[in-house]
């Protein structure tokens, strides 16, 4: 907190408020009203959270800008928020793609619009708590509640299927989010009646409970991430979901389960992490190359791009799971990179869907020639996405690569097969979209990108470069926190 | 015990005795076009039966009329409670009747005889008490499933009700007599010390308690005594649905909890076991045949016994947590059901029942505050986060991980899943789904303000739970430990 000045529950509230405010200016006769006060909200809410970053302290993995206040006072459950330096950069990710998001959707969006863009902005408050919250409770109810707006954003503007997606996006991630209720209920009990995350990570639990326990972490945090078994519910939400709602899930919904590992099932219960670490390695490199090859036969963009995340994903949860610093920062890096990079692409898709309005690969075909500016730009987040060097990419998969050849050289060789295929399915899709003969008279007719989209990608490539070729001031925020955390990972909670 | 301290205690119910009876009486001089004026008077009844509860209030637990009635803290907040409930049930129903032809003053006096049963069973200390509020309730609703005299199938649910009904005030008094015969007695307190401490017969007090649980059981509906409820709750007129499924479930907690805690904790290991069958049945039961339900009332009933199944789970735990969580529970579901009904009747229109899934096609085109309103209320049902459903079923949760019954938990929370499933089906036909009609929907100002207050207590509750939890485990501490 500086001067006593909550950043944190402002950077929640201003664009719930905003949300809220949208919503009231009814239906789509004040439409442009509603899009005008969701960008200044959006744009203030961004601003609002940069004094976390250069107010940031970066030699500590204490909590920083905390707010604690009495909430429930019955479970002595508090309003207890605050960053670490592994939460503030997705802070910053989330208030960061919520303007992005409601520039997309500017004129695309055409029905309903003030529900659209309040959904938005709601749901980028709720995720900010979701990352700031350091009381059980408290996270649980924002990661619920997440729930809400996203479900109505993939039922009401989705594509043909929207409703089956919206319903399966909704049940799947309940299932996962009760059984960690029971487990966030089971550790009040264990920790002698408190709701606190930070009382959670010092409390000792036998081996059985903390294997439990993970499995229930699992459920949840697996579910969002998503991990292989479970990642089924991703390709429906993604295709269905409208172009902003794509965004949101690819570049900052994913990142709260991978933010869960840490949070929660690492520090929490470290002897079962170890322990199951194998299981963990496992599926992890399943996503990696066997979702890869899955991507590689998509014909449609969305969903190819929804199977190279699972994918990427998989990177994330293989950093962690090898217990070292370069894993676990590779992988953080990799999750802000995968944010800016996915939902570019997914941008890009919007893009030519909004002119097309098809995402088959097949309808395309020569778009270089009407759209050479997007083309452009797509090309540098394809190259990103398949990790090419100098761009944001290529920093967390490599760091990745390293940690896992410390912990085994096959965990690596596996991982490392994802540079192939990554590049395999990402250029090859551009490949047929973009080059070749102009493949039928709609992509004759395409024109090419507006001002306001020109200005999206444009902020995008620049943080997608910078992130490449200077990613310092990215990771030394975190380094602390990483190095701490490993430390208490590696101590047994196991009871004497 | 001096006569006044008596009359004090039972102050309450003694008010509203004279005033239904002014009130019938008055009524007949009322001619239809004037009933409004019966409505006032029943409204200003219930507003003066809350101050005399507030004006009443003594700390510490009072019994009265030789310890046949129990004034204490928990009675006192559950009736405050049940006032409120009866009040915007009427105001949620007056509109809905009126035009049914059903706002006679008939309606308005059998709701407040069944809310006198109410409130005796919520000041009950003692078996006899207990089943007098019972019989008034039960009663008073029978005659009001059928006060629609022309409709079948809301008269075929009286039948049912009233002979299933019955069959269950036969197996309470059975065990009752059974108890009896144990302890030699039928004040609670009595009863639990005699088995406490004497030397009553073990077998004899099981078997009184086996009939005593299956009564409760049919009256609070859950599995395997629940088959009346979802023909009760399709065949009624809404109005009296919205009146079975709210105010009587408080009373149902307090009789349950009176019979079990206060009078037959010393068979806990008996009874609790019971509970678990009954508890975990229910919500099976009721959450999977829910989802096949077209209709919105059926559904709603299914979705209550799954729900009193969830509030047995609190007071199975036991404790202050477990009985305050069953508390919480049970007001938390009153309000949420009052205002599912009460967007049930506020679609409906002459001569049509907005009761099946598809009249909620498209709300939110229709009508985008009402949609969300309920949206509010179906994510409330589901207990998803930020509605207070959620801290209803968390504070159980808590309870029942508490008592150790983990597995108990696990069960409880992946029936909710399936439950959540036909919530989010609602919430899927009003936003997702294109209206089937789109007859405006006409709307009473008062009505209109109730569901937007209700919608959003359950959102405002949901962000602020922590004083009326407090309030509840306070009351359960005062009044059931403290003996």
């Amino acid at each position: 907190m500086i001067f006593g000045f909550p950043i944190i529950s402002v950077a929640i509230w201003l664009p719930i408020i905003f949300g809220v405010l949208v919503l009231s200016t009814g239906d789509d006769k004040n439409a442009q009203m509603a899009r005008i006060l969701a960008l200044v909200g959006s744009v203030l809410g961004f601003l609002v959270t940069i004094p976390l970053y250069t107010g940031f302290v970066a030699d500590t993995s204490e909590m920083q800008f905390v707010e604690m206040h009495d909430w429930i006072s019955r479970f002595s459950i508090h309003y207890h928020l605050g960053v670490d330096g592994i939460s503030v950069l997705f802070i910053l990710l989330t208030a960061f793609f919520t303007p992005l998001v409601v520039l997309a959707g500017w004129q695309v969006i055409e029905k309903r619009v003030a529900q659209y863009m309040g959904a938005f902005l709601i749901m980028s408050g709720i995720m900010i708590g979701v990352f700031a919250a350091l009381d059980a409770v408290l996270f649980y109810v924002f990661w619920e509640a997440m729930l809400i707006p996203m479900f109505l954003i993939i039922g009401i503007w989705g594509g043909q299927n929207r409703v089956y997606a919206a319903v399966k996006f909704f049940l799947y991630t309940l299932l996962g989010s009760l059984l960690m209720l029971v487990a966030l209920i089971y550790l009040y009990n264990v920790s002698g009646g408190s709701f606190s995350i930070l009382d959670f990570h010092q409390v000792a639990i036998p081996m059985e409970a903390q294997i439990l326990i993970f499995i229930a972490f699992f459920f949840a945090f697996a579910v969002k991430v998503p991990m292989f078994p479970v990642h089924t519910w991703l390709p429906d939400a993604h295709v269905e979901a409208p172009t902003g709602g794509s965004v949101v899930l690819a570049a900052i919904m994913l990142k709260v389960g991978a933010y869960g590992f840490l949070r929660f099932s690492m520090p929490i219960v470290p002897d079962a992490s170890h322990y199951l670490s194998g299981v963990m390695i496992a599926l992890s490199l399943i996503a990696v190359v066997y979702i890869g090859l899955v991507a590689l036969m998509q014909s449609d963009m969305k969903k190819l791009v929804a199977y190279s995340s699972i994918s990427h994903m998989g990177f994330v949860t293989l950093g962690f799971f090898i217990f070292n610093a370069y894993g676990m920062e590779g992988a953080l890096l990799q999750m802000i990179s995968h944010g800016f990079v996915s939902g570019a692409l997914f941008l890009c898709i919007g893009v030519l869907y909004d002119r097309m309005h098809s995402r088959k690969i097949a309808d395309y075909g020569g778009v270089a020639n009407t759209m050479p500016v997007f083309a452009a730009f797509f090309m540098l987040f394809a190259m990103a996405n398949s990790g090419l060097p100098g761009t944001s990419g290529f920093v967390g998969e490599f760091m990745v690569i390293l940690g896992a050849v410390k912990a085994n050289f096959w965990y690596a060789f596996a991982a490392a097969t994802t540079l192939i295929f990554g590049a395999a399915y990402t250029l090859w899709m551009y490949k047929r979209v973009i080059f070749g003969a102009v493949a039928n008279p709609h992509v004759a007719e395409l024109t090419d990108l507006n001002m306001r989209e020109k200005l999206i990608f444009a902020i995008l490539a620049i943080t997608v470069l910078g992130m490449g070729l200077y990613p310092l001031p990215f990771s030394e925020i975190m380094h602390v926190s990483v190095n701490d955390l490993l430390v208490h990972v590696a101590r047994s909670k196991l009871p004497l | 015990m001096d006569l006044m301290t008596n009359w004090m205690s039972a102050g309450a119910e003694i008010f509203l005795l004279v005033m239904v009876c002014a009130i019938l009486i008055a009524d007949l001089l009322i001619k239809q076009s004037g009933r409004l004026v019966t409505y006032m008077l029943a409204q200003l009844t219930l507003l003066g039966c809350s101050l005399i509860t507030v004006g009443t209030h003594e700390n510490g637990v009072v019994y009265a009329f030789h310890n046949m009635f129990v004034d204490d803290l928990m009675s006192d907040v559950l009736k405050l409670l049940t006032y409120l409930a009866m009040s915007m049930m009427l105001v949620y129903s007056r509109q809905y009747l009126t035009v049914r032809g059903l706002f006679t003053g008939e309606f308005i006096v059998l709701a407040l005889f069944a809310m006198l049963g109410m409130m005796v069973m919520i000041s009950a200390n003692h078996f006899l008490t207990l089943y007098l509020g019972l019989e008034l309730l039960s009663l008073s609703l029978y005659a009001m499933v059928a006060l629609q005299r022309d409709s079948a199938i809301a008269t075929e649910a009286a039948m049912k009700y009233f002979i299933l009904g019955a069959l269950a005030s036969g197996l309470l008094l059975y065990g009752m007599s059974m108890l009896y015969g144990a302890t030699g007695s039928l004040e609670l307190g009595v009863v639990s010390n005699a088995i406490q401490y004497g030397v009553a017969d073990k077998n004899l007090l099981v078997f009184g308690l086996v009939f005593v649980v299956s009564g409760l059981a049919f009256k609070l509906g859950v599995v395997p005594f629940h088959m009346w409820v979802p023909d009760v709750y399709h065949g009624a007129p809404t109005a009296m649905t919205m009146l079975i499924g709210s105010a009587p479930k408080l009373a149902a907690f307090a009789f349950a909890t009176r019979i079990l805690v206060e009078g037959l904790q010393p068979l806990v290991q008996h009874w609790s076991g019971m509970l678990i069958i009954l508890a975990v049945a229910s919500m099976a039961i009721g959450n999977i045949t829910a989802i096949a339900q077209t209709n919105l009332k059926r559904m709603f009933a299914y979705s209550t016994i799954a729900h009193m199944g969830f509030m047995l789970l609190g007071l199975l735990s036991g404790g202050i947590e477990g009985y305050g969580s069953a508390m919480f529970y049970a007001v938390v579901y009153v309000l949420m059901s009052l205002g599912a009904f009460g967007m049930i009747m506020l679609l409906s229109r002459v001569g049509f029942e907005a009761d099946t899934l598809n009249d909620f096609k498209g709300l939110n085109q229709r009508s985008p505050w009402l949609a969300f309103m309920m949206l509010l209320l179906m994510f409330s049902m589901a207990g998803v986060p930020p509605t207070v459903g959620f801290y209803a079923k968390f504070s159980v949760l808590n309870a029942v991980v508490q008592a150790g019954h983990i597995w108990l938990a696990v069960a409880a929370v992946l029936f909710s899943l399936i439950g959540a499933f036909y919530y989010l089906r609602i919430v899927k036909l009003m936003y997702f789904d294109a209206p089937e009609s789109h007859e405006p929907i006409a709307v009473g100002q008062d009505s209109a303000l109730l569901i937007s207050v209700n919608g959003l207590a359950v959102l405002l509750l949901g962000l602020l739970p922590g004083a009326l939890m407090s309030v509840c485990a306070v009351s359960v501490q005062q009044s059931l430990l403290l003996h």
